[in-house]
């Protein structure tokens, strides 16, 4: 008898846990999605509101006008673009030579491991460190200094995604294509990069998403400009450094084109992100 | 006849026109993955290079010295390092029951038709640039604090001896406390991710055999998902912290640039990557500028040790899987 009602008061408690814990698991995905969903709910009001046709037809105002954020736009257009240019073929000849030229190879494990931890490391060290390399020699800031900035955040993300796609490739096709007599480079080229194709642009995708918000390795790199400029070897605007800049001011304006701007790169962002995503899930749930 | 002798002659020359852009690509991949490993010596070698200056004139009191005084050019890395350590830490106190919640919710109790949507919306999230979450709390969060939540700390601390000199001093809005807690937003995706991540990599025989046994769900969750995914999750905090301490610009916005120690959590303070984002562009004189790349090169190798640990534990993991 005693057992019984033990047992039952045990099985009220081991109820009672478990209703607590799932509320509180319940309570803990409620508060981190209402705090996502209020940034970006916030995003979306104050940077429709101050959103116009001179947002993309004007320059940066000086302080006390109201203007628009065409330099910025364009340059960060011009220099995400160049980083990706530069890194993206580092990173996709990377990424062959650990999927397919040194498979299982030390230097592979080695060269992934700190590929890995490059890819989270701060992006303000290597602000610092082109700082250094480019910008302390050349004496002055410059466009390409931030594009070189931005491409050394580039590599890690295309080396891991070009390896993680390539090695979904079956072995068998390689097999294939060596039996007929093809050679490496020409399965390589013809046979892996082909069937892995949309993952490759995948990673190509998902690394200028990263970089177009990047922010601190710009700040003492191409720095800023006030002006329209298309000299990549002088200062040139980016919209990170002039949401900074204008968010940090006591003028209404700036701040204004601060939410405007950061609108601008969050959609861009966004959308490059679902565009990869759906250009890389069907072969994702292959593998 | 004639046929086969030409194919046997070309063929050879084929055959090392092959065997010679076979060793070239070789070349050239592998001397791409090596440029990852020279990035890090070079990011290394030239942060050392660029500190010397400061550390041959401080040495060993540069970690110390909590002064920061570009007009005297004296110089210490104690308050910085201070402030990076306090809102990672309070940021990870916050955030990581908050994403293991999450994951749990995620991985447990939600709908399978939400699952996925969630899952694509997690990730989303943990894609969007640092500077707007810190737009966010320099005019969102700052002013809600300043005027509703410290006011009431700071009455509610009041007398108890040790929460006093956590609270104390006139609410600006700006600070330790809004640094970390928008550091505690910022790694929920990326905590919850890995953890979701590792939390499928339970096998369903295990979890159905508890639930078979009759363990309620908190059962299940806390007596086998996560002792078999504790490295997995050890290792997404760890990635999480890392993102933490080398966060520049979610705090820059919020914590106020101010070089001293103060106990208490809602006094401006600044973190390592705050102070270079503020001041590099401003640094005059060599000291100043090699004093801010002491301060780079020691968040560098913070950040690297405690990332290489959460890959490493991850790896392991994987390792563990594969068997």
């Amino acid at each position: 008898m005693s057992a019984v009602v033990q047992d039952s008061k045990l099985y009220a408690r081991r109820k009672r846990r478990n209703a607590a814990a799932m509320v509180l698991s319940y309570i803990a995905a409620g508060l981190g999605f209402i705090a996502l969903f209020w940034i970006l709910g916030t995003l979306v009001v104050k940077g429709i509101g101050g959103l116009s046709f001179e947002t993309f037809t004007a320059m940066t105002p000086p302080p006390g006008e109201s203007g628009g954020l065409l330099n910025a736009i364009y340059g960060s257009a011009i220099q995400t673009l160049m980083a990706a240019l530069v890194g993206t073929p580092i990173g996709i000849l990377a990424g062959t030579f650990m999927a397919e030229y040194g498979r299982g190879t030390k230097t592979a494990t080695v060269v992934r491991f700190i590929n890995d931890v490059l890819l989270s490391a701060p992006s303000i060290v290597i602000g610092l460190f082109v700082y250094e390399l480019m910008v302390r020699p050349m004496g002055h800031f410059s466009a390409w200094a931030g594009s070189v900035a931005l491409a050394i955040l580039v590599i890690p993300v295309v080396v891991r995604t070009t390896e993680d796609m390539l090695l979904l490739v079956p072995n068998t096709l390689r097999e294939a294509a060596s039996s007929l007599g093809a050679s490496r480079w020409r399965v390589i080229n013809k046979v892996c990069y082909r069937a892995a194709l949309s993952g490759l642009v995948t990673g190509a995708l998902l690394a200028v998403a990263r970089i177009s918000g990047e922010t601190a390795p710009l700040l003492f790199t191409s720095l800023n400009n006030q002006f329209w400029s298309t000299d990549m070897n002088q200062p040139m605007a980016n919209l990170p450094v002039v949401i900074f800049q204008f968010a940090m001011s006591p003028y209404q304006d700036w701040q204004k084109l601060a939410w405007v701007g950061a609108l601008i790169i969050t959609t861009t962002v966004l959308a490059l992100n679902i565009l990869a995503r759906s250009l890389s899930s069907p072969r994702s749930q292959q593998g | 006849m004639e046929l086969a002798a030409q194919s046997g002659t070309v063929a050879p020359s084929i055959l090392r026109k092959n065997s010679l852009i076979d060793s070239l690509m070789h070349g050239l991949t592998r001397s791409a993955a090596l440029l990852v490993l020279l990035l890090l010596g070079g990011v290394i070698g030239v942060l050392i290079h660029g500190s010397i200056p400061a550390f041959e004139k401080f040495g060993f009191g540069f970690f110390t010295t909590e002064k920061w005084n570009p007009v005297t050019e004296i110089f210490g890395a104690a308050a910085p390092i201070y402030g990076t350590i306090v809102t990672s830490i309070i940021a990870m106190v916050i955030g990581v029951p908050i994403s293991i919640g999450i994951a749990i919710f995620m991985t447990e109790l939600c709908p399978r038709s939400l699952k996925r949507t969630l899952g694509t919306g997690i990730e989303l999230l943990a894609g969007i640039p640092s500077i707007i979450y810190g737009l966010w709390g320099l005019f969102v969060l700052a002013p809600l604090l300043q005027q509703y939540v410290q006011p009431a700390l700071i009455s509610a601390a009041e007398g108890i001896p040790w929460l006093e000199s956590l609270f104390t001093g006139p609410p600006y809005g700006i600070g330790v406390l809004t640094a970390a807690l928008i550091l505690s937003i910022m790694v929920l995706p990326y905590i919850t991710s890995v953890t979701r991540d590792v939390f499928e990599t339970v096998p369903p025989m295990l979890k159905e055999s508890a639930y078979g046994l009759g363990a309620t769900t908190w059962e299940v969750v806390w007596k086998v998902v996560i002792p078999y995914t504790r490295t997995g999750i050890v290792g997404g905090v760890m990635l999480g912290l890392g993102r933490a301490l080398g966060e520049t610009m979610a705090v820059t916005f919020v914590i106020g640039n101010a070089h001293r120690i103060a106990t208490s959590l809602i006094a401006p303070g600044t973190t390592i990557s705050a102070t270079i984002a503020n001041e590099f562009t401003e640094a005059d004189g060599e000291m100043y500028t090699s004093a801010l790349i002491s301060l780079g090169l020691i968040l560098f190798m913070i950040t690297f040790v405690v990332l290489a640990a959460a890959r490493l534990m991850l790896l392991r993991l994987q390792m563990k899987e594969n068997r």
